[in-house]
């Protein structure tokens, strides 16, 4: 069993901006590694390298065996891929969207109108197929994008944010989607701004922020680093910060972080969340601490991001710089 | 498969979907047809009269031809048009992450244009008949005509596709391309006669290729006066060789530069 994704010193320049600043990436066969970071980190630019539309200006890459710079047409052909903004022609029908990925993929006439057809059957659009994708939701969109990664079956399959700006229904069915293609044996790569997509789709994680990989490992591990669970406090009184800050601290192996307001805090326990959770009640309680909200939270992508950087994630800011980038 | 083949089979796939938008927003082709028929009724109806035709020719025959010059090389924005508009959108990310052939995009857009304009064509012959131009020729010479047309118009569409890769947007195309077509068309025997011109518009015109397809074609549907003067220029004398060493030239020239145009916005 090979890599069938393997990246290694990927560098490509903007102007001033670094968008990839030496990026090593491998992807074993049928795996799955999701490639995590904010709006601007260069997961974009990443997927334009390694599916041929963009050259790095450093660094080599393949795609199932295939060097990614000297043989692109070949590459073409060994990969699907489904992009940010769903890349299908919205004057044609779903069916013939398909039909015609097919036929430039040389599938011939016969065999493109058949896979259009399983496809818009899988993807659960078959009711959609004679009408023009322009009229499609977002998610109908996604799914109809994917489909076209799919068609040809190739061995490796790109997906650039499949579920960024979906509503929460229509992620979960793409998530369920791409959970079944991974089962059927596909090699993936995903990118997303979500540790939590991350986590339900992938084998592995690497998180890239700058054009660089800062961290690899599995969701576990990563959250494991970034100091487990967090448990959250609203207080009814600012004046209970400091009894507050203290039980906390007991619990957690970090900074109790204190919002700005000073009635939100945040710490990340050690042991057990549930009963480090008990432990901070009774302490509260001890302490005469009125709160109006306890809970626990899983670590977001912010938490693993300050964990690996010191910084936050910074999505806003960036976001016009790699859309700008990705032109 | 050799390159050329799957060049042309991969284009025609990109020119199928390319014409499906014709069927499904027809309106485009309504603008792009309402200003070529307003400038037939235009000229007819409102400048014909100030405007003199040698020989024994009524203006409206003579203007007809030189409008169906004009509205092929319209019609070539088109392809700038519909280039830029797919480089804006996603489904060019799409095209580029396929293994088809680099020029398919290019060869499909041009090729799906013949068809716009032969489309254009019959809407405008048909006005051309209401307002009283007639072929006084035979058929088989009024169809070289056309299909002259239609190959000058190919070539245009060559440059247009070019331009189309250039600019950023679609809104640009169209500016981008009046300022060329502009002058073109007007400063040639599309509307009046060469006769009327004197000095250096009087070489471009004669030299002007929107001239030359104007006379061929007038030549072959029987729309100019056999007794009146060839005009002195090589260009006016062999009107029909000179219009296709135009064609090879554009296409040889624009052809290649529109290729390695769109491979370089391809791997920016």
């Amino acid at each position: 069993m090979g890599d069938m994704i393997r990246a290694s010193g990927l560098v490509k320049r903007y102007k001033d901006v670094e968008a990839l600043a030496g990026l090593d990436l491998t992807v074993p066969e049928g795996k799955v590694l999701a490639l995590l970071g904010p709006n601007g980190a260069g997961k974009t630019t990443a997927v334009k390298c390694l599916t041929t539309l963009i050259k790095p200006d450093a660094g080599t890459a393949e795609i199932a065996g295939v060097d990614v710079l000297k043989e692109p047409a070949l590459v073409r052909s060994k990969m699907g891929l489904s992009g940010q903004y769903a890349a299908v022609d919205e004057h044609l029908t779903g069916y013939e969207n398909l039909v015609m990925i097919g036929r430039l993929y040389h599938l011939g006439k016969a065999r493109s109108q058949q896979r259009a057809r399983e496809l818009l059957e899988r993807f659960d659009l078959t009711e959609a197929a004679d009408r023009p994708s322009k009229g499609y939701s977002g998610g109908m969109r996604r799914r109809l994008d994917l489909a076209g990664a799919l068609v040809a079956e190739p061995p490796v399959l790109v997906l650039d944010e499949p579920t960024t700006g979906l509503d929460v229904r229509s992620r979960q069915g793409m998530w369920e989607v791409i959970r079944e293609l991974v089962s059927s044996g596909a090699t993936l790569l995903l990118t997303t701004q979500y540790l939590e997509e991350a986590d339900k789709l992938a084998d592995d994680i690497v998180v890239i922020d700058h054009g660089q990989a800062i961290a690899q490992g599995t969701a576990d591990e990563l959250k494991a680093r970034t100091g487990g669970e967090r448990i959250e406090v609203v207080l009814a009184d600012v004046e209970d910060r400091e009894a507050a800050t203290r039980v906390l601290a007991e619990v957690s192996d970090g900074e109790v972080k204190v919002s700005d307001n000073g009635r939100e805090l945040t710490a990340a326990v050690r042991g057990t969340a549930t009963g480090e959770l008990l432990r901070v009640l009774q302490g509260f309680e001890r302490e005469t601490v009125t709160v109006l909200d306890v809970g626990l939270r899983r670590p977001t992508l912010d938490d693993v991001f300050l964990a690996l950087t010191g910084h936050a994630a910074e999505s806003d800011e960036n976001e016009s710089d790699e859309k700008e980038m990705a032109k | 498969m050799s390159s050329a083949v799957q060049a042309l089979s991969d284009g025609w796939v990109v020119a199928q979907r390319n014409l499906v938008k014709i069927k499904r927003v027809p309106d485009i082709l309504v603008f792009v047809l309402i200003s070529p028929i307003m400038f037939v009724l235009l000229f007819a109806y409102v400048f014909g009269g100030a405007i003199d035709v040698p020989g024994d020719v009524d203006y409206k025959e003579f203007l007809v031809p030189g409008i169906f010059a004009q509205t092929v090389v319209f019609g070539a924005t088109f392809t700038g048009y519909g280039l830029a508009d797919d480089m804006q959108k996603g489904i060019i990310d799409r095209f580029r992450s396929l293994p088809m052939s680099r020029s398919a995009v290019l060869v499909g857009r041009t090729t799906s244009d013949v068809v716009y304009n032969v489309i254009s064509l019959v809407i405008m012959a048909l006005t051309g008949l209401l307002v009283g131009w007639r072929i006084r020729e035979g058929l088989f010479d009024a169809l070289l005509g056309f299909l002259l047309l239609l190959v000058f118009a190919y070539a245009i569409s060559w440059i247009m596709a070019y331009v189309g890769l250039l600019v950023p947007s679609v809104e640009v195309v169209n500016n981008a391309s009046f300022i060329v077509i502009m002058p073109l068309t007007f400063v040639s025997n599309a509307f009046v006669p060469q006769e009327q011109f004197s000095g250096v518009l009087k070489t471009f015109v004669e030299w002007n290729p929107v001239s030359t397809v104007a006379l061929a074609c007038r030549e072959r549907f029987g729309n100019i006066d056999p007794k009146i003067a060839v005009p002195d220029s090589w260009a006016m004398q062999n009107p029909e060789v000179y219009t296709l060493l135009w064609v090879v030239a554009i296409v040889a020239v624009f052809a290649p530069l529109s290729v390695r145009q769109y491979r370089l916005s391809t791997s920016k």
